[in-house]
């Protein structure tokens, strides 16, 4: 844990900072070029397989988050250190982004692909329910209430919510089950290599991605905590260790 | 005192409030009545369609208004300081969810039994093919459902939180209970009760985790 902590101060640092939106940019476009350069079209969905090389890295990228959420929850609760919470904030924040963009990119495939924008396939029905779990995370979070108690109450949602989804996915799954077999996509044996090349980079890219923004959201909730304090009490000292950004540049940005 | 015993004491106390206030009889029957009347307008009067998604549609009239009784767990306890009672009492904190959760689990079973009577009238759905599944569907599915009352119920306790934030959040982590629950109906309704196995499991499943996580992190939410 105290190693995690480490990694996380680093990460947060602004050269480390720098160093993730690098890669992640690096990743990202080197994703697109081969995505939709590099490899060829599908033998049957032709270029709207390409969505793919998104898709399944912001779906990757969602249930990694709401993993984070649910260690940092149960993390907090043991050490009611703050910084777990602002974590689980923050990577919540990512992954529902990033669930919905999954839902949506789903959709835009789907049309195409299976005649339909929504069809009630397992995976697609938890991953919904999954987005609206998460929504009303986000919600409670932004109750006003003492931080102490709305970092509890975030925690125990966290861990709720998170060990609810596999009895959520296994009942959807058998409710399927009485109509039709699961439409599971079968990509993987017909998949050229340079295709499932493109999606590992694609994963990679989206990891750093997230990586990224989860610090980039943790250092704009700083900001905001401090920019609180100096409104509630403008004379308030600013402690040594949170000076990553001058006060001007906050009062300029707010 | 051991768990089981201070856990009693606050079901007892919870139900003794409500055989005196009759919130459920006087506020939640009724919405519930009125739920199920505007499915049925909005459907239609074509009877074999309301007798297909009658156990749908009493399920979800179940949810909907399970979550007035959860709110009303914990409105009680809002007023006169009577939750810091609570939590200065020398009772395990545990105790105070699995009391609730019991309590809340009684009322929904009482309310249940007028909701089914309600449905067998108004949709014509046949109930006596299959009563021992259809007695394990409906305990097992508000058992889980009692659970996320009893834990989310002192959330609704914020009233902000109160109006659209608390039904939001109950209503996805509730999904296998309403799945399984509906299912198991159809099938005992159907008079197939014995091949309802598979959906009690997923409900006992269901109970189990909740009841779980529940009794381990509810001291954290009172922790105030």
């Amino acid at each position: 844990m105290v190693a995690a902590e480490r990694v996380l101060g680093k990460l947060g640092a602004r050269r480390g900072e720098r160093v993730l939106a690098a890669l992640a940019a690096a990743g990202v476009l080197a994703t697109a070029i081969l995505g939709l350069v590099v490899t060829p079209p599908d033998a049957d969905e032709g270029n709207v397989f390409r969505l793919i090389y998104i898709h399944v890295p912001s779906a990757w990228l969602a249930y990694l988050s709401f993993l984070v959420v649910f260690a940092c929850s149960v993390t907090y609760l043991v050490t009611k250190r703050t910084r777990w919470d602002r974590l689980a904030a923050a990577s919540a924040e990512v992954g529902v982004i990033f669930i919905f963009l999954t839902l949506v990119v789903g959709s835009i495939w789907a049309k195409p692909t299976w005649g339909t924008w929504w069809t009630w396939d397992p995976r697609l029905t938890t991953t919904a329910v999954l987005f609206l779990v998460y929504v009303g995370y986000l919600a409670v979070r932004r109750l006003p209430d003492s931080p102490g108690r709305r970092a509890r109450w975030s925690a125990v949602i966290g861990i709720v919510a998170f060990v609810d989804v596999p009895i959520v996915h296994l009942s959807v799954v058998w409710w399927r089950s009485q109509h039709q077999a699961p439409a599971i996509l079968h990509v993987a044996p017909r998949m050229a290599a340079s295709m499932a090349s493109t999606l590992v980079v694609g994963v990679i890219a989206f990891t750093f991605l997230y990586a990224y923004l989860v610090v980039l959201r943790l250092r704009v909730g700083r900001l905001e905590e401090r920019l609180l304090a100096e409104a509630l009490s403008p004379r308030l000292e600013v402690a040594p260790s949170e000076q990553a950004v001058p006060p001007e540049e906050v009062a300029a940005r707010g | 005192m051991n768990l089981a015993r201070q856990s009693g004491l606050i079901a007892a106390k919870d139900l003794r409030i409500e055989v005196r206030g009759r919130y459920a009889l006087g506020a939640v029957l009724p919405f519930a009545a009125t739920v199920l009347l505007a499915f049925g307008l909005s459907l239609g009067p074509d009877r074999t369609l309301l007798q297909r998604t009658a156990p749908g549609l009493l399920w979800l009239a179940v949810l909907f208004a399970s979550i007035l009784s959860f709110r009303r767990a914990y409105e009680s306890e809002g007023e006169d300081g009577a939750l810091e009672g609570l939590l200065l009492a020398p009772i395990d904190k545990a105790a105070v969810f699995l009391g609730k959760a019991v309590a809340v689990l009684a009322q929904l079973l009482v309310f249940e039994a007028a909701v089914l009577l309600l449905v067998t009238g108004l949709f014509g759905l046949s109930l006596g093919a299959s009563p021992l599944t259809l007695a394990a569907a409906f305990v097992l599915g508000s058992a889980g459902l009692a659970a996320v009352g009893s834990m989310f119920g002192l959330l609704a306790e914020s009233p902000r939180a109160r109006e659209a934030i608390f039904p939001l959040l109950v209503l996805p982590l509730t999904t296998p209970a309403l799945i399984a629950g509906v299912k198991a109906t159809s099938l005992a309704a159907a008079g197939r009760g014995a091949s309802a196995g598979g959906w009690l499991g997923l409900l006992l499943a269901f109970d189990v985790v909740l009841v779980a996580a529940g009794t381990l992190v509810f001291g954290q939410l009172l922790e105030d």
